[in-house]
């Protein structure tokens, strides 16, 4: 059925005052004209992620910004600002209710509120203490920006500085016998550098240990499973390995226990062994036979990553010689990946798997090592070509330069009687 | 020389092509001698490494692969795999951007020299227009290896191709061959580069040859000395030399700066930062970054465009708009005009590449 066009138009007509009768926002208006922390929010709200979905500030606040009168606005409905220790219920009054959430981001998770009171900052703040973390500590006030959103303070590059605000102050975590050094910590670990240097968004941060809104400390127990969310292959070899029930005995954390916590640094090869710098000598005193596996494997792995370093080592220099070896490139890539797995593989302390990786990888790298020395003699032989062909072409030249002088000679009368000079005709 | 073939074969062959004329016109035909002469060598040169060109062109298309999926591949197994393979791409892009570099130096030295003077001034426009032949080689040629550099400069110089008034769009559809940088533009760069342009090359450097050599050398204006050298051999020992050195030097930038093949263009990856043209275009591509946005209220890079257009008219031209060259006067005013202009290239192109913001 066919709508005649006027009505579209009387129904523009009534809607537009309607509509901008709707957008007067008085709170705004009189909060722009306020100085310091009370024109901070209509200086931040309009590019809050609430106002993005159409939200007021009578949506949290109450009252009714259609009014111009204070008194009037600030109506019975008026809640005004929450006390600090009210403010997970006041955020959990639309976050945890999933019928509110779903008339705006149905894929938003509701159970942050019940989380918040299971974290060490929920069960802090339950005690009175109201210091503790809030939900407006880590998202901010108005003007809270979306996880998605890279200025956010919950975006990943950025919590972090977001933990660190409260985590590395000293004067503030000196009542909770908390240390102030994770921050300093994490920013010179592996994860670290993963997130800042590379920008890989998927390296952890704190959230990924610690958890969000159930933020706690894991324990010596739950550390290898946290750690096991990004490192599967590593803890499936460490369960199956001799050290797992040791560890276990001993009460030690898994991983923790050689890597770190905050602090992890890019693993290596030295980490294995039995000098100062191997972790293996905390529990293995020399004699025993975990002293002697571990110098057994250092052993291994120092000869494929010699290998390895020295078959890049040869293409980095036929490289700069100008040959092409991205195929070569290609395939120590590959060997990469073998000495990471051999590496990876210690976890599960199984000697045999260990060597055959470790001949699986050197087998690999001689193919490489062969392109690499085959590289260099072509760049050997390019030059060397080239110096005889160069000197070929400078004879040849400089024959030419005689004989382009002696017909010079002939043409001034100077020449030879017997040199040559065509005249021209 | 020819005549120790065989009396039988050369009276053969000459019955046929009419070889003795050749041959007495190449004793009679001399070539002037004063102290600009050095710069004659430079047409030589070109030639010389127009040669080259074709004759690596020829080898490279026997591995080349015109296709998205292969280009780049088929590069990077000419430069690993085939026998010399890694020398003959070498010196084919050294030696498209040396003849390019020598090309400009032929057209200036002609142009202070003045030999654009009657009757010479179909010489100057065919070798005017062999060059802007030469620059669309090196244009067409930059996109075959499918690297992201040659990729995302293509973008941005049909670009500025599609920017201009009226035939933009147009134009910058046809040298597509549709809206993006896809396999139709390599396909139609491919033919740009091994099809059409060199039969356009082949036709204006036959006449540009022709025109050289039945209308002789040019003396510089106010020239007196009468000194002439024979053609053959004097000449051409000398322009033989001058191709040795230049032979040597392309052995040497290919021995220890092989041609890089770069990484495989990716249309879905964002643009790299500091993207610009082969280093010829450059001058042009930073004047249309440096003009504003609006000059007059008319849009700052369509006036570039448009202003770079009837430059190269004009310079086409000069042989007509310089009238006191033609009377065989002297004319100050072309040889500052050209001087200006030959500054003004050497600086945006240096520019381009000291100051990265530029």
């Amino acid at each position: 059925m066919k709508i005649p066009l006027i009505r579209y138009f009387v129904a523009a007509a009534l809607f537009v005052p309607l509509a901008a009768f709707g957008q007067k926002n008085s709170c705004l208006d009189c909060h722009a004209r306020l100085e310091d922390e009370l024109k901070a929010p209509a200086a931040a709200f309009p590019g809050d992620i609430h106002a993005q979905y159409g939200l007021g500030c009578e949506d949290c606040h109450g009252g009714d910004p259609s009014q111009d009168d204070v008194d009037r606005a600030k109506d019975k409905s008026f809640k005004g600002s929450p006390k600090r220790a009210q403010v997970p219920q006041f955020c959990g009054g639309c976050h945890a209710d999933a019928s509110a959430m779903r008339a705006y981001n149905p894929a938003l998770r509701t159970d942050q509120l019940n989380q918040y009171w299971t974290s060490r900052h929920g069960q802090l703040l339950k005690t009175g203490d109201t210091k503790a973390a809030v939900c407006t500590d880590c998202h901010g006030v108005h003007g809270i920006q979306s996880a998605k959103y890279p200025k956010s303070q919950t975006f990943p590059w950025n919590i972090p500085q977001t933990c660190g605000r409260c985590h590395a102050d000293k004067d503030l975590m000196a009542g909770y016998k908390v240390p102030t050094d994770q921050l300093e910590d994490y920013r010179e670990s592996v994860h670290a550098r993963a997130l800042f240097e590379k920008k890989d968004l998927s390296a952890p941060v704190c959230n990924d240990c610690h958890g969000n809104h159930g933020a706690f400390p894991p324990s010596v127990t739950s550390v290898a499973s946290v750690c096991r969310q990004c490192h599967p292959s590593t803890g499936e070899l460490f369960t199956k390995s001799p050290h797992k029930k040791a560890f276990d005995d001993l009460g030690a954390g898994e991983c923790e226990a050689c890597h770190g916590n905050h602090k992890i640094l890019a693993p290596s090869t030295a980490m294995i062994g039995t000098d100062d710098r191997a972790v293996c000598t905390q529990c293995h005193d020399k004699g025993s036979r975990g002293f002697e596996k571990a110098a057994e494997f250092r052993r291994q792995l120092d000869g494929f990553e010699t290998g390895f370093r020295a078959a890049e080592d040869l293409l980095v220099e036929a490289k700069k010689k100008g040959v092409e070896v991205s195929d070569a490139e290609y395939r120590l890539g590959d060997v990469s990946t073998l000495l990471v797995s051999a590496k990876n593989l210690t976890h599960g302390l199984d000697e045999a798997e260990i060597a055959k990786a470790v001949n699986d990888g050197e087998q690999s790298l001689a193919a490489v090592k062969a392109a690499a020395v085959k590289a260099l003699d072509e760049a050997r032989f390019r030059r060397r070509g080239l110096a005889v062909v160069t000197a070929i072409l400078a004879l040849f030249g400089l024959a030419l330069a005689l004989k382009v002088r002696a017909m010079a000679r002939a043409r001034r009368g100077e020449g030879s009687p017997g040199s040559p000079g065509p005249e021209p005709s | 020389m020819a005549k120790s073939i065989g009396p039988n074969i050369w009276k053969f062959l000459d019955e046929r092509f009419m070889l003795s004329d050749l041959v007495a016109f190449g004793k009679k035909k001399t070539v002037p001698e004063h102290r600009r002469s050095f710069w004659y060598f430079f047409g030589g040169i070109c030639l010389f490494l127009t040669g080259i060109q074709v004759a690596t062109g020829v080898l490279l298309l026997l591995y080349y692969t015109p296709s998205v999926d292969a280009a780049h591949e088929s590069v990077q197994f000419i430069m690993s795999e085939v026998k010399f393979g890694w020398l003959i791409r070498s010196v084919h892009s050294w030696t498209a951007n040396l003849l390019i570099g020598l090309l400009f130096v032929h057209m200036f030295s002609t142009f202070f020299l003045k030999a654009y003077r009657k009757p010479r001034e179909l010489t100057w426009i065919t070798g005017f227009i062999l060059l802007v032949l030469f620059m669309a080689f090196g244009f067409s040629g930059y996109l075959l290896p499918w690297n992201e550099l040659s990729y995302f400069a293509t973008r941005v110089g049909t670009d500025i191709a599609g920017s201009l008034p009226l035939i933009g769009p147009w134009l910058k559809s046809v040298i597509l061959g549709g809206p993006e940088v896809s396999q139709a533009t390599l396909s139609r760069f491919f033919w740009f580069h091994v099809a059409l342009l060199p039969l356009a090359a082949l036709i204006l450097i036959g006449l540009h040859v022709l025109l050289v050599q039945t209308l002789g050398m040019s003396k510089p204006i106010g020239e007196k000395g009468k000194k002439e050298i024979p053609f053959f051999p004097d000449f051409l020992y000398k322009d033989a030399l001058g191709w040795t050195v230049i032979l040597v030097l392309i052995g040497v930038l290919c021995v220890f700066m092989p041609w890089e093949i770069g990484t495989k263009a990716d249309p879905l990856a964002p643009t790299p930062l500091g993207i610009k043209p082969e280093w010829y275009f450059t001058f042009m591509f930073s004047t249309l970054k440096l003009v504003p946005a609006h000059i007059l209220s008319l849009e700052g890079e369509k006036l570039a465009i448009l202003a770079f257009m009837a430059g190269g008219l004009l310079w086409l031209l000069v042989p007509f708009l310089d009238r006191r060259a033609g009377r065989e006067e002297r004319s100050p005013l072309f040889t500052w005009i050209g001087a200006a202009l030959a500054a003004y290239i050497v600086t945006m192109t240096v520019l381009t590449y000291t100051l990265p913001k530029l």
